[in-house]
């Protein structure tokens, strides 16, 4: 079956995508949050304003996680999954947890999707956690890119929190995934 | 120079000789703000891994029945007409997916979003803020009620319009599935003009954005209906029956 092209998000995306607590995966004064956040850039080096982020994870002990209550949240049920848009300075942020390995030895990330105005179908990238350099050079993805565009993937630690910055173009440019049957459109 | 129309009709025209496939190219100068907001490197392939294979998981919890309902937000009635718009949303093997959030947006009958951004001076319609949220059922469908979007006017170029349109953003139940489209009606006069719409230069695959006119939909002294089903990409793991029964599981616990 022939897949349903994508559409860019457009400028008006907040009005259907933005809702509250969004991208509060737990609530910032909980003992473990962390801060992920970053900038979204465009080929000139300029803050993209109106771009949103999603991020779907593993909860800190590795698992995957299937409950619904990310489009209500209680404070309590933690469904690894959140949404963020970025501001007029190009940032975003989410309050979260730092997402267990799935397998003992692997490097643990972040999925994320990115979309904006002028982009014409969504992205997938990844953004791991720092920090475990045995697991992170024996990481499949990782020992497979560019080196020199490896770190793009890598979120960068901070008191209290993760910098992941994303550019979508030019220098810095992050590397981005498809998967084997997303060539399922061409059928 | 802003671009004219007949500028960007060429430029339209010169992009189709080099066919781009079933999705739309992300390089796609006629789009004014794609320059500088694509990635120039190809896309690497990998297996997808752990989360990669899972979708995140909504519920009753998360979505109001009367979400589905864009024309009961307000006091009163919004102008425009009423319509339904349902279809199902498949997987790429042609399953169901069942239980998974869609979300829509879209201008009003004027061709005015309720957002701060949109300038075009037509008039908001205090009774209609075009946003509306759903989950599908067993078999996929999902189904809301709405008013019809107007075309629009955006600063592309001079003269530049939108065809009719409302954004979908839709999961499926792997994490590669993740699809934010725009839903197109038949017959609209603006799609040859329209780059957004002509970023997909394959004509069978833009045609699957275009509902179509369904009688069956289409209720007496009330609404006319609209058919889309939405076909996404493959599953990357294959679903079990124990998926369906473990989300229902979650929400009789949570019940």
């Amino acid at each position: 079956m022939s897949a349903v092209p994508g559409q860019t998000v457009g400028p008006f995306f907040h009005l259907g995508l933005a809702f509250d607590g969004m991208n509060e995966l737990v609530p910032p004064s909980h003992p473990k949050a962390v801060r992920l956040h970053g900038h979204v850039y465009d080929g000139a080096g300029n803050p993209v304003p109106d771009a949103v982020l999603e991020i779907w994870q593993a909860d800190p002990q590795g698992h995957i996680l299937r409950r619904p209550g990310s489009l209500r949240r209680d404070g309590w049920t933690f469904t690894g999954w959140g949404r963020a848009a970025t501001d007029p300075d190009g940032h975003y942020q989410f309050a979260t947890l730092e997402p267990g390995a799935p397998e003992t030895g692997k490097a643990p990330f972040f999925a994320v999707t990115v979309f904006a105005r002028g982009l014409l179908d969504r992205l997938f990238t990844r953004a791991y956690l720092p920090g475990d350099a045995e697991a992170l050079a024996a990481d499949t993805l990782l020992s497979a890119v560019d080196p020199a565009r490896r770190s793009t993937l890598i979120a960068t630690r901070e008191a209290g929190g993760l910098v992941f910055d994303v550019h979508l173009q030019g220098e810095g440019e992050t590397i981005f995934l498809t998967y084997p049957r997303l060539a399922d459109a061409w059928a | 120079m802003e671009s004219s129309q007949a500028d960007i009709n060429r430029e339209i025209e010169a992009a189709a000789q080099q066919p781009g496939g079933p999705q739309p190219k992300i390089d796609y100068p006629p789009y004014r703000s794609s320059v500088l907001r694509h990635p120039k490197q190809p896309a690497h392939l990998i297996d997808p891994e752990a989360v990669e294979l899972w979708a995140p998981v909504f519920g009753h919890r998360d979505v109001a029945d009367d979400e589905a309902d864009l024309t009961i937000q307000h006091a009163g009635t919004p102008i425009g007409e009423r319509i339904v718009v349902t279809g199902r949303v498949l997987d790429g093997d042609g399953r169901p997916v069942a239980n998974q959030l869609v979300e829509v947006w879209q201008a009003n009958a004027a061709g005015r979003y309720r957002h701060q951004r949109d300038q075009h001076p037509a008039p908001h319609d205090p009774n209609f803020t075009g946003v509306g949220r759903m989950l599908t059922g067993p078999d996929g469908t999902y189904r809301f009620q709405t008013i019809k979007p107007g075309p629009y006017p955006w600063r592309n170029h001079v003269n530049a319009w939108r065809p009719a349109h409302i954004h979908f953003s839709i999961f499926g139940t792997d994490f590669t599935q993740r699809l934010v489209t725009q839903m197109y009606f038949p017959g609209d006069p603006l799609f040859p003009l329209d780059p957004i719409y002509q970023s997909i230069t394959d004509p069978k695959a833009r045609d699957l954005l275009i509902a179509q006119y369904d009688h069956d939909v289409t209720t007496p002294e009330w609404s006319t209906g609209y058919r889309w089903d939405i076909v996404l990409t493959g599953t990357h793991r294959t679903p079990l029956e124990a998926d369906v029964s473990a989300v229902a599981d979650l929400e009789d616990d949570n019940a």
